[in-house]
């Protein structure tokens, strides 16, 4: 089979969140092509939050993303503080940190159930694992782990799909008590399922694949970071969030003319579950840790297939980080926002959204308005480092029919869990 | 309007435009009642969800998002053509969505401002899909409600006009006996936005910002004209109503 030309071609993209194409040529067992192509129109937001007022950006960049809307929000929220001079109290850092772990919940589980999982099992899609006797648990597992995040969201955020009660300074309104309880109620009996959904993902059977990636993650002395830190990866960056355009930089491919960012001075880079496991591996909680036996893999890992793995690790480290927030704290006690006055400048903000690093940077002006907008997702990283994965993906495809190689590619480019809606909006860095 | 439901289940597709991907994902958030309309549809198309997807005829057509390139207004005829019932799904697909907002600039300028080369897809301006298409039933919000999805979905399965509040989130607020922004001097967009979320935002101590789009004859001017007379300027108000349905009839004119 190693003979002759090979195409494989998944046009579109399945699986995957938002529009895009992928073409791979083989000739004589040798990658002669590669091209991952997004094929989203591009929505302009940077262009359009210039001349809107700073305390709705958070509300319209949530509009990016369909999926990962808390990191958005909370992203813009920090950056819209920096530049007009508000600092939020640490009780307020800590419910967002609450709300951002929530969304990684839904996000992950939403990942690893409904667009991971069906082609592990021999599924086209979780309609057809619903019809599977022995897999229809699995889906259902996926909806209740989905279906909590989702709560955990609402009940702080007032809606799960872009919450309304995050605003500039803390928030509009805090839950009470009883919310306190039913929260941790509702982690206590949702964890299980979580370890469990984890195992499955930890049985998997996945390719000994291994690159030399770039990995860039935040970093926190003590904390599994989330909504801050400083940006750190395995080939020595180590700068802070401000310094972000000055060394996550954009180039264009001269083979294919696709823009791609790189780390300054080096490669393109991976960012994500596997890069923020890899990089804080020392303080996951026990119970995720476990996974990593469980699976017999020791982190740091360069097999990008295991993304799913570190996806679900996390997903078990939510369960203990929101827990551990809520026993923490008193929300009786809690001033839900900090009074500010509206002081012009320039503020960025990186996060770590369930796909990886996002940066949102601003200007504003005098009166309170926008004057520049810049946002960078994960995906615009994940998708070169995806791209230069499969350069390299020959020799575990140059053998198979082009269907079985085609769903390896599908597998490959699915763990990384892109989402595409995100990506257009960014090319300038 | 005729039954959709047959002897076979009924063929359903999920289409997406220029949209953040959120309510195509509220229809399987719908939990239980999503599982139910398993028993009645079949899923036959919806690629964020599915690896095999067939091309048409369906009989029902969810459309998110809005079209905004040649390419994506192109699609939506073809889409068109595919289905007996299309259902703008969301704001985006109703009225534009936020994006519409870029509407009132050189989309050329914008483009500039975001990318150094022109991107392969080249961006129009955003309206509500009704502008090139027939559109059988809308279900508004950014994003729309779960139970509104479902709700439409099974109006069309039994041949009834899908049912949605008549009447503006001003009306939910006050049935919420909650404090009125405008009264307390907060521009408020409740009284001319669709209802239907329970005045979900007013509840969360925070005034409406119109995410589900103009509600029936709504009285643009009179609300325009409360909210300078809270001392507003133009420019303050012409954002309010140049959001999340700037492309929509029914604010034109409004702070021009
Ligand atoms: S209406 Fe709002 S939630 Fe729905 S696709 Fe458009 S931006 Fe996303």
């Amino acid at each position: 089979m190693s003979g002759g030309e090979k195409v494989i071609s998944i046009e579109p993209l399945t699986r995957v969140e938002g529009e895009g194409h992928l073409r791979l040529v083989m000739e004589n067992g040798k990658i002669k092509e590669v091209s991952l192509i997004i094929d989203e129109t591009p929505r302009l937001f940077e262009a359009f939050l210039v001349g809107r007022k700073y305390d709705e950006v958070h509300e319209i960049a949530s509009r990016i993303c369909g999926i990962c809307y808390v990191a958005h929000q909370i992203t813009a929220l920090r950056a819209v503080e920096k530049a007009i001079g508000v600092s939020v109290t640490e009780e307020i850092k800590k419910l967002r940190r609450f709300l951002a772990f929530a969304g990684w919940i839904q996000s992950h589980s939403l990942h690893l159930a409904f667009l991971a999982l069906p082609d592990y099992f021999g599924h086209e899609s979780v309609f057809s694992m619903l019809k599977s006797p022995e897999h229809k648990d699995l889906v259902t597992l996926g909806i209740k782990l989905r279906t909590l995040g989702n709560k955990l969201v609402e009940q702080l955020g007032g809606r799960w799909a872009h919450p309304v009660t995050c605003v500039v300074g803390g928030f509009s309104k805090l839950p009470d008590q009883k919310w306190v309880e039913k929260a941790k109620e509702m982690l206590k009996e949702g964890k299980p399922d979580a370890e469990k959904l984890g195992k499955v993902v930890a049985k998997l059977e996945v390719p000994d694949f291994t690159v030399d990636r770039e990995h860039v993650a935040l970093w926190d002395p003590k904390e599994y970071p989330i909504n801050e830190g400083r940006l750190r990866s395995n080939k020595g960056l180590d700068i802070s969030e401000d310094e972000f355009t000055k060394f996550i930089l954009e180039s264009t491919d001269p083979k294919t003319n696709v823009k791609r960012s790189k780390v300054k001075g080096r490669d393109v880079l991976l960012v994500g579950p596997l890069a923020r496991v890899n990089l804080n591996y020392d303080k996951l909680s026990d119970d995720a840790k476990a996974l990593a036996d469980e699976a017999g893999v020791k982190f740091p890992s360069q097999n990008p297939f295991l993304q799913n793995l570190a996806r679900a690790m996390e997903l078990v480290h939510s369960f203990d980080e929101c827990l551990k927030i809520l026993d923490e704290l008193d929300i009786t006690a809690i001033k839900p926002k900090v009074e500010f006055e509206v002081k012009p400048g320039i503020g960025a903000a990186v996060t770590e959204a369930p796909r990886g690093i996002l940066y949102h940077g601003y200007r504003i002006g005098r009166n309170g308005l926008v004057m520049s907008a810049n946002v960078v997702t994960p995906t615009v990283h994940n998708v070169s480092s995806a791209e230069a994965d499969l350069w390299s993906f020959g020799p575990h495809i140059a053998n198979l029919s082009v269907d079985e190689a085609t769903l390896k590619c599908g597998m490959l480019i699915r763990a990384y869990d892109f989402c595409l809606s995100c990506s257009v909006h960014v090319l300038r860095l | 309007m005729a039954q959709v439901k047959m002897k076979e289940k009924a063929k359903v597709a999920i289409f997406k435009l220029s949209s953040c991907g959120g309510c195509q994902l509220q229809l399987v958030d719908a939990g239980e009642d999503f599982l139910k309309l398993l028993d009645h549809i079949d899923i036959v198309y919806f690629p964020i969800a599915k690896s095999e997807n067939l091309d048409g005829p369906y009989d029902i057509v969810l459309v998110e998002g809005s079209a905004c390139s040649a390419e994506e207004i192109e699609h939506l005829r073809k889409i068109r053509a595919s289905t007996k019932y299309l259902v703008a799904l969301g704001t985006c697909a109703c009225f534009g969505g936020l994006q519409s907002i870029r509407n009132f600039e050189p989309t050329a300028k914008l483009v500039d401002m975001v990318y150094e080369k022109p991107p392969k897809s080249h961006p129009t301006k955003s309206f509500g899909i009704d502008e090139y298409v027939k559109v059988d039933a809308y279900v508004v919000g950014c994003p729309v409600e779960p139970s509104e999805v479902v709700e439409v979905i099974k109006s069309l399965l039994m041949g009834v006009k899908p049912r949605f509040p008549p009447y503006s989130v001003c009306v939910e607020c006050k049935l919420r006996e909650n404090e009125c922004f405008l009264l307390k001097g907060i521009p408020c967009m409740g009284p001319i936005t669709a209802g239907g979320c329970n005045a979900l935002c007013p509840s969360s101590n925070r005034p409406c910002e119109g995410c589900r789009g103009p509600t029936k004859d709504p009285n643009s001017k009179a609300l325009a004209k409360l909210l300078f007379e809270l001392g507003a300027t133009n420019e303050d108000v012409r954002r309010k109503f140049r959001k999340y349905a700037a492309a929509s009839m029914a604010f034109a004119g409004v702070g021009v």
